[in-house]
């Protein structure tokens, strides 16, 4: 595996003292997960924030079609308990 | 319209897949689960259903008290079932007061798929795998 060290040049330009934001991904299309287990306490903690509340899109950069699939299994996952509807300090 | 499309006929009944995960309450002894559990086993497969799988997840602690219960037993069938045996099946569930919750769900292709590939195994150890590779291809 070669990694190419070549130097993007749109951030040779960027000589403001933050760092250039990392372009947001949908973990589901770059890994090709086609089914979102409702069952998966762990996975969908990522989906969540500590109150138990379901992440905006904005934040987490999955894409619309994922996104709605995220929100469904959370759904389903709180109903049957495995998922808290409220808490404080989940994470 | 008049196709070629040879839609299936009376004589094959279609099955659709379907997912069920019951909570028992956890007052039940062993026995009483093992009861219960063939007793949904046998519902399925009399009403012309066939079971794929089953799984016993034991006594599990949920994430909210459910009728003041803080623990459960976990029971989860996929079964292949026509469509109208469905509301017959969470009929049993509502009518047994074992079951605290139930719920069921449809399955598509993907569904089946990880299904499948999580009863094989192959998640677990090669799931981080799977993503490293992924993004290397």
């Amino acid at each position: 595996m070669k990694k190419k060290s070549q130097i993007n040049p749109a951030m040779v330009f960027n000589t403001t003292p933050e760092a250039p934001q990392k372009k947001k991904f949908c973990r589901f299309r770059k890994n090709g997960i086609k089914y979102i287990d409702y069952k998966d306490a762990n996975f969908l903690m990522k989906f969540v924030n500590d109150q138990g509340k379901v992440l905006p899109r904005r934040l987490t950069g999955t894409s619309l079609k994922y996104q709605r699939k995220v929100t469904q299994a959370i759904k389903r996952a709180r109903h049957i308990a495995v998922l808290p509807f409220e808490g404080d300090s989940l994470k | 319209m008049a196709t070629k499309n040879q839609s299936s006929t009376a004589e094959s009944v279609v099955l659709k897949d379907y997912e069920s995960v019951i909570i028992f309450t956890p007052v039940l002894s062993e026995d009483q689960l093992k009861d219960a559990v063939s007793k949904y086993r046998t519902l399925i497969t009399e009403n012309g259903g066939e079971l794929v799988h089953e799984e016993n997840w034991g006594l599990t602690k949920l994430a909210y008290p459910i009728q003041k219960k803080t623990t459960g037993f976990y029971i989860l069938y996929e079964f292949r079932a026509t469509p109208e045996f469905i509301s017959k099946f969470e009929l049993a569930f509502r009518r047994d007061e074992r079951i605290m919750r139930f719920l069921t769900v449809a399955l598509d292709k993907h569904a089946l798929i990880y299904n499948t590939r999580k009863r094989n195994g192959e998640f677990n150890q090669s799931k981080k795998e799977q993503k490293q590779e992924g993004g290397v291809k």
